[in-house]
């Protein structure tokens, strides 16, 4: 550790503090605010294109027509990218006349890019032609992230609206949300965010690969594409699925500390600005800075927890004559060091990003437990664009039941009372996650067609199969690269599982927004347990930490805890 | 007045402890342990693991744990589910021996039907509604109903405890009558208004019986939660076997069926409806009659109360508070007269004129003068005035305008400085007494409607609860606004009609808050049904008492804050209860998983912070923890968390740092101790 690489992770930090108001509002405006941004440009976009969709932008939905549409777009977005990798060898943008994909992997990546979790069993380079990488991949980022932003803000409404008149409580219309989505926020960020990105040397073409003779003399092929459209959009829309093999530590896809810096920013962004609409959205700012805060704790302390790890090198090469100081640099960048790729990792696991700028896999079992951990806690921790919104509105709700029946009153959240039907579709919300995470693993480590890809003995081979059932169940993408994941049983399970982790968990999150969008709301009293104060910051942290560590302690237990004490031990495999 | 207040019955009865004992091994039949899903788990996991016990006893050789281990897990896990049985059945024997109690009001006793004119005897259980009967002198009512004739006086005792007989009499708000209860003079003719079965004795004994207890929302709600968190827990151990025997780690089925009972939320599983039960039983004897477990639920949610002001806020009759004299008279040259002219004056004003008098002079000085011939002018409602003559002097006191007209004919003039004052009264909410002696007014009574002693406080108790108190009154806003300030109430509703009263209600409701009402009358009757809770005085009519949702024997309107912290309790103590289960699961982790894993990972040592013996010993002080915590926290479950009013941020951190703090430091403790006394105990 050292006084630079906290620097980084402060100033990072300031940045994000500073930049959640302006983007916070800059949302409200698009979604909730009557005068949206730029209507010469973007209105006019978003006219057409709910003419030609025949959307009518004033119609809103009720919770299940909500949900069925998402679930109709997200279907055929999965049929159509499905297609795009099967047919991609007689399709145009193909320089390197790659062939279609395999059924499973095809379905995998279908599936991990609609689900915003992009998982990826495949290289890059050497899988996907131009075309899907433009117009598949790519378009799913900005639509999966869409997708994310639109459920957050129907649960949003459901909470802060007051009663409504109309006898169906309705929370929007999940077209009109993805369109704005789109048009006003992903596309034109995305645009200025290339540019930059182009400047510091990201590439952006649609050339054949180049054949170079390196200095050594030998033939090298590099791989060449349009990178810098899809990297900024990877970033943003928290989608992590990487141009290149090497993800974010490839320097085409991230040349320079200023970029891994940026791209570090562009992730929190629109989660951390989405706290700040929420809390505007229900007429209480503080409401907003209340989840803000209790992400930035579980932030600061992932992120103190996996730099302190990682500047220590792994205990069985710490007596040899080797250079330590930058603590355990296996599997890291030199241009970033131990705090930029800790500082990533920890930010592209607490949000569901899952683009990596360092391997994972590589951490000391500690540092890993780190980003294992983040996404165990159904990455709440900023989390996913939308998804971290919703996540942690689900435990907020979880967190006023209990803690509202101990100051002697039905619970209440923004005034509106939490029963029976929210119970339900909370509690279902809080199972379905390790439901996925912990039959995959189980079954995955007790059948050997699962257990065979691992690469590592002892308890690593756990964390590595723990960790593949968590970023497929929670979205993230993220993976221990050292398991062989594109095998049939672990595409196909990992498939069901991102498919499971996604569309599961939206339908009670969107049912708790119907239902309570139709709740008369109550006015606070002296007796009414306050939301927007420290005490909450604290119950709901703790709610997060005891939920999360509850649940997946066990199996943690014999993954990475017990590797960290076994290294400490010095005891090999 | 004598009062009766109901036996309160001691947590630790040796009669309910005994019989509770044998409930609790009743209730240990499958088909009563599955409404309680939290609670069959775990007596599924007792026997699977008394199974695996009989097995590896009759099997020796292949043993998955130590016999004894099998063994003395298995007791314990029996223990949990019986102690949680334990608690139940307590609650219901306190509940039962209630019922009891009022079990012995409804006698089966002798009615005299009367059917088109000729009356039958027969027995009090086949009465149905709209029968009329006839009870004499000495005779007990046979069901509850309404008086449709005559007026007799009435002992409740046996329901309100209350010794002084009341007067029921028909027509107006005093005609109902409970079944139970002994007419003590006159005969009345009563309209039974209860069929068999359903009277509210009946439904009162069954809900403290807990036979037709049902669970309140909120219990539902937070029995999702419990059930969520079984299930998860359900899954986190029966994916721990893989996951282990991956890492070459074999899990016996006791071991993991130990995981699984202490990781769920067994304390509070077991407690749960035992929290419910005592509940209801509180509130009886506080002597309230609740028509649901919700009512009582939804009392402890209550933002607004709108209250009678009249023999609630204030004593509803008129006192003399105040003795102004006019012209150049003195002020006790004025309590004088009015003294002698109030003497013979039964009534609660002139009674009330004589104590205040008596309070500042010497009343035997007054009283001396009056020693010749007296003779005392009665009220008349022609005169509208009373007093007396001696000695030639003629003192009269009475209305205003009476005594003015009286002055005035004995050729006396009055000042104008005796209207005003008398103006001046009215328009504050008081009454304005003349009092005259021969031909001059000598000064103003003030009498006033005295609001009760100490009402002000309890307005205060609401107000930190965060409830706001209306008062409701037929006086004109002005009377109404100095009374309400007086009272120290948070508003008022003037010159209410029932159609008013429905107003007021509706409109706090659209503002989404919830109303209590207390009131008596039959043209309450409409508000009672149309608040979220609302409470009939047992002195009150028929038709309120079935529009309330709950009935105050003792017709305390004031009652309700008792009703409103036992509604807070019952979610305080599952709220507590339940963080106190959720935060013990950190300790029993790390008591439980270092054992599990010691074997074929010693390295892990160091996760085993309380240095337990032995994997079996923590295994072991876990399961025996988790069950005895059961029954050290029966008491408090019975009793309920003590709630104060003291704003909801401040109870929380307290709740918190007990019950959530505490509950993670305590099972450490506990753990730890257990251990050491089985290593002691030789046991391992």
């Amino acid at each position: 550790m050292n006084v630079y690489g906290w620097a980084q992770i402060f100033l990072y930090f300031l940045v994000i503090l500073a930049l959640t108001r302006p983007m916070g509002n800059y949302l409200y405006r698009v979604f909730e605010g009557e005068r949206k941004p730029f209507p010469g440009i973007f209105g006019a976009a978003e006219y057409f294109v709910y003419r030609a969709l025949m959307v009518d932008k004033n119609k809103e939905q009720t919770w299940k027509e909500y949900a069925f549409s998402l679930f109709i777009f997200s279907f055929f977005g999965i049929l159509a990218l499905y297609a795009l990798q099967r047919l991609q060898f007689f399709l145009p943008f193909n320089p390197q006349t790659l062939e279609g994909v395999t059924p499973e992997l095809a379905f995998n990546t279908a599936v991990s890019f609609v689900t915003n979790t992009n998982w990826q069993a495949y290289p890059g380079e050497s899988t996907m032609g131009y075309l899907v990488q433009m117009a598949g991949l790519a378009w799913q980022n900005f639509l999966s992230a869409g997708a994310g932003i639109a459920v957050a803000f129907a649960l949003a409404r459901g909470l802060t609206r007051k009663a409504n008149q109309a006898k169906t409580a309705t929370i929007g219309n999940f077209w009109v949300d993805i369109t704005r989505c789109t048009i006003y926020v992903l596309l034109p960020l995305s645009l200025l965010g290339a540019l930059f990105l182009v400047s510091q040397g990201v590439i952006q073409n649609i050339n054949p690969y180049r054949e170079i003779v390196t200095l050594e003399g030998t033939r090298q092929s590099v791989a060449m594409g349009p990178v810098a459209s899809q990297e900024i959009i990877k970033e943003l829309g928290t989608n992590g699925g990487g141009f290149f093999n090497a993800n974010s530590s490839h320097p085409f896809e991230n040349p320079t500390p200023l970029t891994n810096f940026i791209e570090m920013v562009l992730i929190f962004l629109i989660p951390a600005g989405l706290t700040y609409t929420y809390g505007r959205m229900s007429g209480n700012r503080r409401q907003g800075w209340v989840l803000f805060c209790a992400m930035a704790i579980l932030f600061m302390t992932g992120t103190a927890a996996c730099y302190q790890a990682e500047s220590h090198p792994n205990p069985i090469l710490a007596g040899l004559p080797l250079d330590h100081s930058q603590g355990n640099m296996e599997g890291k960048e030199v241009r970033f060091g131990t705090s930029g790729s800790a500082l990533f990792t920890v930010i592209t696991t607490a949000a569901s990003c899952g683009a990596v700028n360092s391997m994972h896999d590589s951490y000391t079992p500690m540092g890993g437990l780190v980003p294992l951990v983040n996404i165990m806690l159904g990455e709440v921790v900023f989390g996913g664009t939308g998804a971290g919104l919703y996540g942690m509105l689900i435990y907020a709700i979880l967190a006023v039941f209990i803690a509202g029946l101990m100051v002697g009153r039905t619970p209440e959240y923004l005034g509106k009372k939490i029963e029976i039907r929210e119970m339900q579709y909370a509690m279902a919300y809080i199972l379905i996650f390790p439901v996925i995470v912990l039959i995959t693993a189980a079954w995955s480590a007790a059948a050997p067609y699962g257990a065979g890809s691992v690469s590592n003995g002892g308890p690593h081979g756990l964390s590595q199969i723990l960790y593949a059932a968590s970023s497929a169940g929670g979205n993230n993408g993220s993976a221990f690269a050292g398991l062989n994941a594109n095998t049939p049983w672990w595409n196909i399970m990992l498939g069901i599982a991102m498919l499971a982790g996604r569309f599961l968990m939206i339908v009670p999150v969107l049912a708790i927004g119907g239902s309570m969008a139709a709740k008369k709301d109550i006015p606070p009293g002296p007796g009414t347990f306050p939301t927007d104060g420290f005490l909450f910051v604290i119950l709901l942290t703790g709610a997060v930490i005891i939920i999360g560590a509850l649940t997946f302690f066990p199996a943690l237990s014999i993954g990475p805890i017990v590797e960290h004490f076994m290294a400490q031990a010095g005891r090999r495999f | 007045m004598t009062k009766r207040s109901r036996k309160s019955i001691s947590i630790f009865d040796g009669n309910i402890l005994r019989q509770a004992i044998v409930e609790s091994l009743k209730k240990l039949s499958p088909h009563i342990m599955v409404k309680n899903p939290v609670m069959f788990i775990v007596e599924v996991g007792c026997a699977v693991t008394t199974l695996l016990f009989v097995r590896d006893m009759l099997t020796s050789g292949h043993a998955s744990a130590p016999l004894w281990f099998t063994v003395s897990v298995s007791v314990w896990l029996w223990f949990t589910v019986i102690f949680a049985n334990f608690a139940e059945a307590v609650a219901e024997g306190r509940g039962r021996a209630q019922a009891e109690s009022l079990r012995k009001i409804r006698k089966d006793t002798l009615a005299h039907l009367i059917k088109d004119g000729i009356e039958t005897d027969v027995s009090s259980t086949i009465l149905a509604r709209g029968d009329i009967v006839v009870i004499r002198a000495g005779e007990v009512i046979p069901g509850d109903g309404e008086v449709i004739e005559g007026v007799a006086s009435v002992d409740e005792s046996v329901v309100t405890g209350e010794s002084a007989p009341v007067i029921r009499e028909s027509g107006g708000d005093r005609s109902a009558v409970t079944g139970g209860t002994r007419v003590l003079s006159d005969e009345i003719h009563v309209r039974i208004t209860t069929d068999p079965g359903s009277s509210f004795l009946d439904r009162m004994i069954s809900l403290v019986e807990g036979s037709s207890r049902q669970k309140t929302p909120n219990e539902v709600a937070l029995h999702i939660l419990l059930v969520g968190l079984t299930l998860v827990f359900l899954l986190v151990s029966a994916t721990l076997v893989p996951l282990a025997r991956y890492s070459g780690i074999t899990l016996s089925v006791t071991v993991i069926a130990a995981l699984l009972v202490c990781l769920i939320p067994t304390t509070i599983g077991g407690l749960i409806s035992a929290i419910g039960i005592a509940g209801m039983d509180r509130l009886i004897r506080k002597n309230v009659l609740a028509m649901s477990g919700k009512a009582v639920e939804a009392a402890g949610d209550i933002d607004t109360l709108l209250l009678d002001k009249t023999g609630t806020i204030t004593l509803g009759n008129r006192m003399a508070s105040e003795l102004i004299p006019v012209g150049g008279v003195t002020q006790e040259d004025l309590a004088e007269s009015t003294f002698q002219a109030s003497i013979s004056d039964e009534t609660p004003e002139g009674r009330s004129i004589v104590s205040l008098i008596g309070l500042q002079y010497d009343t035997a000085g007054f009283k001396k003068k009056l020693n010749g011939m007296v003779e005392y002018i009665p009220f008349s409602a022609y005169s509208r005035m009373s007093g007396c003559d001696f000695d030639g002097i003629m003192i009269r006191k009475g209305a205003v305008d009476a005594i003015c007209a009286f002055v005035e004919g004995s050729g006396g003039t009055v000042s104008p400085q005796v209207r005003q004052t008398a103006e001046r009264i009215s328009e504050g909410g008081g009454t304005p007494l003349a009092v005259s002696r021969n031909a001059d007014v000598l000064g103003i009574i003030h009498l006033k409607d005295m609001v009760k002693e100490g009402i002000g406080d309890r307005f205060d108790r609401f107000r930190a609860m965060g409830i706001k108190t209306v008062m409701v009154t037929g006086d004109n806003p002005r009377t109404a606004a100095a009374i309400a300030k007086e009272a120290n109430v948070d508003g008022f509703l003037a010159e209410a009609t029932p159609e008013k009263k429905m107003a007021l209600i509706k409109e706090e409701q659209a503002k989404g808050r919830l109303v209590a009402m207390t009131g008596d009358g039959t043209n309450d009757a409409p508000a009672l049904a149309l608040a979220d809770v609302g409470i009939a005085m047992n002195t009150g009519t028929q038709a309120a008492k079935e529009a309330a949702n709950m009935v105050d024997l003792d017709s305390d309107p004031t009652k309700l804050l008792e009703v409103v912290e036992v509604g807070k309790q019952l979610l305080m103590t599952r709220g507590t209860l339940t963080t106190f289960s959720i935060a013990n699961d950190v300790a029993k982790y790390f008591a439980i998983l270092p054992a599990m894993f010691a074997g074929v990972y010693p390295e892990i040592a160091p996760l085993n912070v309380m240095r337990l013996t032995s994997p079996a010993s923590a295994i072991l002080s876990a399961v025996i923890f988790n069950a005895v915590i059961i029954i050290l926290l029966i008491p408090l479950a019975l009793r309920g968390v003590k709630y104060r009013p003291l704003g909801a941020a401040t109870l929380l951190r307290r709740s918190l740092m007990i019950y959530g703090v505490g509950g993670i430091i305590v099972p450490f403790i506990g753990i730890k101790a257990i251990d050491m006394v089985l290593k002691a105990l030789g046991f391992i």
